[in-house]
């Protein structure tokens, strides 16, 4: 290991970031593939691999991915929502990967909603 | 580290670990291979989480998912439902005491909700073997700042600013010892890391190390930079190997970083840390027994002055400090004097790590901001007191600390206002202790320890002590006289007054406090010969009611001298002369018929 000088502090902390943030809990996007027995059976791990592999590309840090149950609307599988910060949450239905690519570069990155993909906005009240 | 998308943050602190947290990891492991979730779902060995009730305890980021009392045969279905289906399982999740549903976040549980983590920053947080992970939460930014932007004087004012004061017991302020092993003449100066912890019960500097070795270290680096010392030691105790281990590890990695060892960061300073095996007596950490140890001589303390920062190690000028306080170090140069300051008391700023242990729901670690009340702490943070017992007293500072009864749950604790009670912050251990503990009992244990380790120096210590154990025991015994009482008090005096270190001056508190507290316990034990709490021996009987008993023979059955008799279906008695207050009779009985006169 090389000896590292003050401003090598930063460069370490900026590759962590991905890390910590998701520790941290605090996020940009926070995108929720919906996994219950329905949802892999239609290939929910095949969108969660791609989305996987999408954050690793873009090396995007403040993206926070995670597994929920079924969302309820089991013929409509693979499913994902979308949440940007401060935004309602999206849901998309009926993904291959194509469709993620392109929800994953246009809501998640740029922050325009994929209506085409789209179910709903918002979430249902709880309680 | 590979972009998970789920962090297992799994406790490896001691008390996880006993309790088989690596052998949840090798089977989480293996679980997730088998679903495939191996480049997703990372497990994470953290620091002591502090919830060691609880323990194996692990928090799911980023959905801070609290899971608890896990097994090795909960992990196949957590990960099936969590991680592959992502539905938390509820069944794994802490329900507080008095609610009947669990709380799934962490942030959510009163445990950890009224904390204030400065000490322990990032416990929980990282995995303490990895000095990136350290870094990325701003690590060793304090020491550049405090080398490449500062000077000596300066972090030695922002520390005094700061009102930081010793963790370790005294309390003394810690940028004015600085300041004093600057002003120190002498070529070669040392620190030290005390981290002895002696107190039986407290774990604080364990945790600190275990789940964060690196904030100690960054602490060390800049005090020695500020002091001018070139030479580092961590005193630690023997029974501590994990903690030792981990420390070893950070310095390594933190010497091929360069942020140990020649020239770091290129300012030309140098620091080497070296370890030292505690020598396992509770006098070791006392500081000039701890230099005496280090040096390879028998600890035993001598008199001060000269002080540790005028002549300690090899006669050099040497600060000692202990682990907290070290690990606040670097929070206060990066955020500020100002921003520590702000928070604690008047007279003690920021926060302190506790070690809340005894009768009380949530044992474990906590820190909290100073001038929190002994309420708060046991009732918001430890749940209250098992059993629906009613709540006696909270025993703090160790084993030379005091015993402070329930009119007083309501103060807020500093160092100052413990003292004015009758105790001390010692290292933070904190007893707490129910209706069925008989303080005269608990004085006489925190003797007998005391007693024990007295290192003999001293005559009124060495002595003293003997002695007015010899009277608790007789007292407990049911063999006490008129008189016992002010020959305890006067003893206390003598003690306090002739003895070298805080070990002997210290040593009567518990027995000082409990007398102004519990008079009428030693009372009731002197003259009317019985225990209130039913705890001594000598005092007590044990009878059943014949109206309760039903005659199950239960108690007959369990009891090891057979001196239970009585038909069945019939009530039983018990013959005191065999009777040797086991008390499992009264633990069995499942009509509530035997009691405790
Ligand atoms: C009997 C005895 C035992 C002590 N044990 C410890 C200990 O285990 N750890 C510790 O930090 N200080 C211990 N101290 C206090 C040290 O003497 C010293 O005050 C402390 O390490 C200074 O560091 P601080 O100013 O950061 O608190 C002990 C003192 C006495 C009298």
């Amino acid at each position: 290991m090389p000896k590292i000088k003050p401003e090598d502090l930063k460069k370490i902390r900026e590759q962590m970031s991905r890390t910590m943030s998701l520790r941290d809990g605090d996020a940009r996007a926070k995108i929720t593939v919906h996994m219950g027995t329905c949802g892999i059976a239609a290939g929910a791990r095949t969108i969660m691999s791609t989305l996987l592999a999408l954050t690793e590309e873009e090396q995007a840090k403040d993206i926070i991915l995670t597994a929920s149950g079924c969302a309820g609307l089991c013929s409509r599988e693979p499913m994902i929502t979308v949440e940007l910060k401060g935004q309602a949450p999206v849901k998309y239905v009926e993904l291959d990967e194509e469709k993620t690519k392109k929800i994953f570069s246009d809501h998640v990155l740029s922050g325009t909603v994929v209506e085409e993909y789209a179910l709903a906005m918002g979430s249902e009240r709880l309680g | 580290m590979e972009p998970y998308r789920t962090h297992v943050m799994l406790c490896a602190g001691t008390g996880c670990v006993s309790n088989g947290s690596f052998r949840i990891k090798e089977t989480l492991e293996r679980e997730l291979k088998k679903h495939n979730l191996q480049n997703e779902v990372a497990v994470v060995m953290t620091g002591c989480n502090g919830f060691c009730a609880q323990g194996p305890v692990m928090v799911v980021k980023p959905d801070d998912i609290f899971y608890q009392l896990l097994t090795d045969d909960d992990i196949t279905h957590l990960v099936e439902e969590h991680f592959l289906k992502g539905r938390p399982v509820q069944k794994l999740m802490y329900t507080p005491p008095a609610e009947e549903l669990p709380v799934p976040k962490m942030s959510d549980i009163g445990f950890f909700n009224k904390q204030r983590l400065i000490a322990l920053r990032n416990r929980g947080m990282i995995d303490p073997e990895q000095i990136d992970e350290y870094i990325a939460r701003d690590g060793y930014t304090a020491l550049a700042k405090a080398l490449n932007e500062m000077t000596p004087e300066q972090v030695i004012e922002e520390i005094k600013l700061s009102g930081l004061r010793g963790r370790g017991g005294a309390g003394f302020p810690t940028g004015r010892k600085w300041e004093l092993a600057r002003a120190a003449k002498g070529e070669t100066k040392h620190i030290v890391c005390n981290a002895d912890e002696g107190d039986p019960g407290a774990f604080m500097d364990r945790s600190i190390i275990e789940s964060d070795p690196h904030s100690v270290l960054e602490g060390m680096i800049i005090g020695a930079r500020a002091i001018g010392a070139s030479y580092g030691h961590v005193y630690i105790r023997n029974e501590y190997p994990l903690a030792r281990e981990r420390l070893i590890k950070a310095i390594k990695q933190a010497t091929d970083y360069g942020l140990l060892g020649k020239d770091i960061f290129g300012t030309g300073f140098d620091l080497d840390v070296s370890i030292h095996r505690g020598a396992g007596a509770f006098v070791c950490g006392e500081e000039t027994s701890l230099i005496a140890s280090l040096e390879g001589r028998a600890p035993e303390p001598r008199i001060r002055p000269p002080f540790p920062v005028e002549s300690g190690i090899w006669d050099a000028p040497t600060n000692i400090n202990n682990v907290e306080t070290w690990a606040n170090v670097p929070d206060i140069i990066n955020r500020g004097a100002k921003w520590f300051s702000a928070i604690g008391t008047e007279t003690s700023k920021g926060t302190k790590v506790f070690s809340v242990v005894g009768k009380v729901k949530n044992t474990g670690l906590v820190e909290v901001p100073m001038g929190i009340t002994l309420r708060e702490i046991v009732y918001d943070i430890g749940g209250g007191i098992p059993g629906d017992k009613e709540f006696k007293a909270v025993q703090t500072g160790g084993p030379s600390g005091g015993c402070i009864p329930q009119s007083l749950l309501d103060l807020p604790i500093d160092y100052e206002k413990l003292a004015e009670v009758g105790s001390i912050m010692g290292s933070g251990g904190l007893i707490v202790m129910d209706e069925d503990t008989c303080m005269v009992d608990v004085a006489r244990y925190f003797l007998e320890f005391l007693k024990d380790e007295s290192c003999g120096k001293c005559t009124a210590c060495r002595e003293g002590i003997d002695v007015m154990h010899g009277i608790l025991v007789r007292i407990c015994e049911g063999n006490g006289k008129e008189g016992d009482i002010e020959m305890l008090e006067e003893l206390s005096e003598a003690v306090k007054d002739s003895s070298l270190c805080a070990l002997g001056r210290t040593a009567p508190n518990p027995v000082i406090s409990t007398i102004r507290y519990f008079r009428d316990e030693y009372e009731a034990h002197i003259n009317d010969k019985s225990c209130p709490a039913g705890v001594c021996k000598a005092l007590i009987t044990y009878v059943i009611n014949e109206e309760k008993c039903k005659g199950c023979r239960l108690c007959a059955k369990n009891c090891p001298q057979e001196a239970i008799t009585g038909e069945v279906k019939m009530p039983h008695t018990i013959e005191q002369d065999k009777c040797i207050k086991c008390g499992v009779c009264f633990d069995v009985c499942k009509f509530d018929a035997v009691s405790v006169t």
